[in-house]
C-alpha cells in the first residue's frame, strides 16, 4: 500500500492554554482502506481531557463515506462529553460528503444483536421440538388423508414420480448396498470362525451368518443406507422447493405438494426397500459363504445346505417385513424436514441434516420394538 | 470529477472493451461489441430480453469467459485475468445483482459488514456502524439491519443489495436491473439513491435495465444492445433521434413516449 492510500494524523496539543486545546492534523486517503491506522488514535483523542479541539482535515486527499463517518462520529463523541471541537479546512467536496452522513447518521444506528439467557433458550427449545413432534402428527396425518383420497381415485394417482423415484432410490441404490451387505457378510463370519472352530462347530457358521443377516442386519443396513441417500434428498429437493416457492406455487394451481412429492416417495420405498433387504440378505450370505470356505473350509453346498435347515421362512419374513415400516420412517422424516426448511440455504442444510439422523434414530428405536415384539409372539 | 480518488486514472477509461465476441455454445452471444465507460458517467445498457446484456456485465466483472476481444477495466485486462491479479479490481468495484444475491444465513447488516470484513482492518465496531451507515444511506429503515434476507419485500432486499455492493466505497458500481419488480414508488426512490452516488461519490456506475424512467432521469449515456451488436451509444435525448426500427419502437412505444414525458416535464 503506498504512501498516499493511508490516512495519517499529527496530534499537537498546545500546553501552554488552560485546560489544554488539541490540534489534529488529518492527512493522507481517509478511506475505508486507508482509515484503519488512524481509528485507535482518534478514540483515544476524543478520550482525552482537553475541552477544545480543532481537526485540521485540510491535508485530506481523499474522503469516502467510511472516512466521513470516522470524521463524523469523532465529532459527535467530542460533542457528547462537551468539548469544543470544530473542522477546519473542508473542502466544498468533501462537505457535501460530510453534510450526507450526518444526515443520514441519525437512522444508521448499528443494532445489537438479542442475547437469549440460558433459561430462555432451553424454553425455546423445548417449545420448538414441541412444535417440531405436533408438526410431525399433523404431517402423519395429513399424509393418511391424502392416501386415502388417492387409494378412493386410483386412476388419478401419479405413476411416473413413483416409477422415478423407484428407480433413483432403488435400483440405483443397489450396488452400494449390495457391496456394504456383502461385506456386512464377510465380517460376521470372519469373527465368528474363531469360535466356532475352538468349538469344533465349523458348520454352524451358516447359522451364525444367515441368522444375523436376515433377521437384523440387512434391515437396519439398508434401511440407514437409504436414509442416508435418499431420505437426505427428499429433505434437500423439498426444502429447496419450499424456499423458492415452489412448493407455493404448486399450492396455487391447485395440485397438492403431498400428492404430488409425498405420496410418491412413500410408495416408492416401501416397495425399494424390501427388495433392497433381499438383495442385501443374498449379498451378506455370499459374503459369508466365501469366508466360511476360505477359513473353515466348508464348502459352498454344505454351507447352503445348512443354511436351507438353518433359517426358516418366519425368521427371513420378520426381517423383511420390517422393511416396509422402515421405508415410512425414511420418506415421512425426509419429506417432514424438507417441509420444515424455511428462508435461508443454511435452513436446508440444518433441515437435510435433522432428516437423517432423525431417520436412522427412529429406525434403530423401531427394529428395537420389533425385537420385543417378536419375543412376545416367539416368533 | 472523481473526488473520491487522489491518483488520476491510468486510463481514461473505466471500461474499455474492444471487438468482444461471446458465444454459449453455438449461440452467438455478443459480436464484434465495443464501447467504453468514462470516469463519472452512469452508462446504461438496454435491449430487449436475452439480447444479451446481462451476459456482457457478467463478462466485465469475470464470471464468464468470453471467446476473444478485450474488456479493459481501469486500464486493466480482464480476460484471463488469474484470481490473485484480479483481486486488487475486484476490490475497487461493487456488484448488484438482479435477485440480490444477499446471503440468506445472514442479516443484512452482516451481508453488508462480511465485505468490509474480508477486506479491511477496521475494528468490529467501526465495522458495524459503517454497515449500519450503508443501510441508511440506501434509505433502508434501521431495524432493517437485524433482519434476514427472506424478511424482507423485494424492494428493502434491492436496497439492501445495493448497500453490500457499496460497501467498501468502489469507484465502478455494476447495476443488474435496480429497479426490476420494484413499485414506481421504490423505483424513483432507486433512481435518486443512483443520482446521489454519482454525484457524492463521484461514483462511476454501469447498469443494465429496461426501466425506461429510470434511463431518462439517470443515465449519462446509453448503449442499445440487439442480437449482439450495438445499434447506438449516446444520450438518451441522441438515441431517441436514431433512426433504426427497433431504436424507434423502444422509445416510441407507448411506454417510451410516456416516460420521456415524464422526464421533459421534471426539467
Amino acid at each position: 500500500m503506498t504512501a498516499l492510500q493511508i490516512a495519517k494524523l499529527v496530534i499537537e496539543t498546545d500546553t501552554a492554554s488552560v485546560p489544554p486545546s488539541i490540534n489534529v492534523r488529518c492527512a493522507g486517503a481517509w478511506t475505508v482502506r486507508g482509515i484503519a491506522p488512524v481509528e485507535q488514535q482518534l478514540t483515544d483523542v476524543s478520550a482525552s481531557s482537553a475541552r477544545e479541539l480543532v481537526l485540521d482535515v485540510s491535508a485530506i486527499s481523499a474522503l469516502d463515506t467510511a472516512g466521513a463517518w470516522l470524521l463524523h462520529r469523532t465529532m459527535h463523541m467530542l460533542a457528547q462529553r462537551g468539548v469544543k471541537a470544530r473542522i477546519n479546512g473542508l473542502r466544498p467536496e468533501f462537505n457535501t460528503l460530510l453534510q450526507l452522513i450526518a444526515a443520514r447518521a441519525e437512522t444508521a444506528e448499528p443494532v445489537a444483536p438479542v442475547r437469549v439467557g440460558l433459561l430462555a433458550s432451553i424454553g425455546q427449545h423445548s417449545w420448538r421440538s414441541l412444535l417440531d413432534f405436533s408438526g410431525m402428527l399433523a404431517f402423519i396425518g395429513e399424509s393418511a388423508l391424502v392416501l386415502l383420497r388417492s387409494l378412493a381415485r386410483p386412476h388419478r394417482f401419479r405413476w411416473r414420480p413413483v416409477l422415478h423415484n423407484l428407480q433413483t432410490a432403488g435400483f440405483e441404490a443397489l450396488p452400494i448396498t449390495g457391496l456394504l451387505a456383502f461385506l456386512m457378510g464377510v465380517v460376521i463370519a470372519y469373527q465368528g470362525a474363531d469360535q466356532l472352530q475352538r468349538f469344533g462347530a465349523n458348520i454352524f457358521i451358516a447359522d451364525l451368518v444367515g441368522l444375523a443377516m436376515l433377521r437384523e442386519l440387512s434391515p437396519l443396513l439398508t434401511a440407514i443406507i437409504v436414509a442416508g441417500r435418499s431420505g437426505s434428498a427428499y429433505a434437500a429437493q423439498i426444502g429447496t422447493m419450499k424456499i423458492s416457492e415452489e412448493i407455493d406455487a404448486l399450492r396455487t394451481i391447485g395440485v397438492g405438494p403431498q400428492e404430488l412429492l409425498v405420496l410418491p416417495k412413500i410408495m416408492a420405498l416401501v416397495i425399494a426397500l424390501p427388495l433392497l433387504t433381499v438383495f442385501a440378505d443374498a449379498a451378506g450370505v455370499l459374503g459369508g459363504m466365501i469366508m466360511a470356505r476360505s477359513k473353515l473350509d466348508v464348502s459352498f453346498d454344505v454351507f447352503l445346505d445348512r443354511l436351507g435347515e438353518a433359517i426358516s421362512m418366519s425368521s427371513f419374513l420378520t426381517g423383511v417385513g420390517k422393511a416396509p415400516v422402515f421405508a415410512v420412517i425414511i420418506a415421512l422424516v425426509g419429506c417432514f424436514q424438507g417441509f420444515q426448511a424455511s428462508g435461508s440455504a443454511d435452513s436446508v442444510g440444518r433441515q437435510t441434516t435433522v432428516s437423517v439422523v432423525q431417520s436412522i434414530f427412529l429406525v434403530i428405536v423401531a427394529d428395537a420394538l420389533f425385537s420385543v415384539v417378536f419375543n412376545w409372539l416367539d416368533i | 470529477m472523481n473526488a473520491t480518488t487522489a491518483q488520476p486514472l491510468e486510463a481514461n477509461a473505466v471500461i474499455d472493451i474492444r471487438a468482444l465476441h461471446t458465444r454459449f455454445g453455438k449461440a452467438v452471444v455478443h459480436e464484434d461489441v465495443s464501447l467504453t465507460v468514462r470516469p463519472g458517467e452512469i452508462f446504461s445498457l438496454v435491449g430487449g430480453s436475452g439480447c444479451g446484456k446481462s451476459t456482457l456485465l457478467r463478462a466485465i466483472i469475470m464470471l464468464l469467459q468470453p471467446v476473444s476481444g478485450s474488456i479493459r477495466v481501469f486500464g486493466q485486462e480482464v480476460i484471463g485475468l488469474g484470481d490473485e491479479k484480479a483481486l486488487p479490481l475486484r476490490r475497487r468495484w461493487g456488484v448488484m445483482f438482479e435477485r440480490g444475491a444477499l446471503f440468506s444465513s445472514l442479516t443484512v447488516a452482516e451481508n453488508v459488514a462480511m465485505v468490509l470484513r474480508e477486506h479491511t482492518q477496521l475494528s468490529a465496531a467501526l465495522i458495524d456502524e459503517v454497515a449500519a451507515l450503508k443501510i441508511a444511506l440506501t434509505g433502508l429503515p434501521a431495524d432493517a439491519g437485524a433482519k434476514y434476507p427472506n424478511e424482507l419485500s423485494g424492494g428493502m432486499r434491492k436496497r439492501a443489495a445495493l448497500a453490500r455492493a457499496i460497501a467498501l466505497d468502489p469507484e465502478l458500481l455494476f447495476l443488474d436491473e435496480p429497479t426490476a419488480g420494484l413499485d414506481p414508488l421504490s423505483a424513483s426512490g432507486i433512481d435518486e439513491l443512483v443520482k446521489n452516488l454519482r454525484d457524492v461519490l463521484g461514483l462511476t456506475i454501469m447498469m443494465v435495465t429496461h426501466d425506461l424512467d429510470l434511463l431518462w432521469r439517470t443515465a449519462d449515456r446509453v448503449a442499445v444492445l440487439d442480437k449482439g451488436h450495438i445499434l447506438g451509444i449516446g444520450s438518451m435525448n441522441e438515441l431517441s433521434r436514431l433512426d433504426h426500427p427497433l431504436v424507434r419502437e423502444y422509445f416510441y412505444g407507448p411506454r417510451g413516449r410516456a416516460a420521456r414525458e415524464q422526464a421533459w416535464k421534471k426539467k
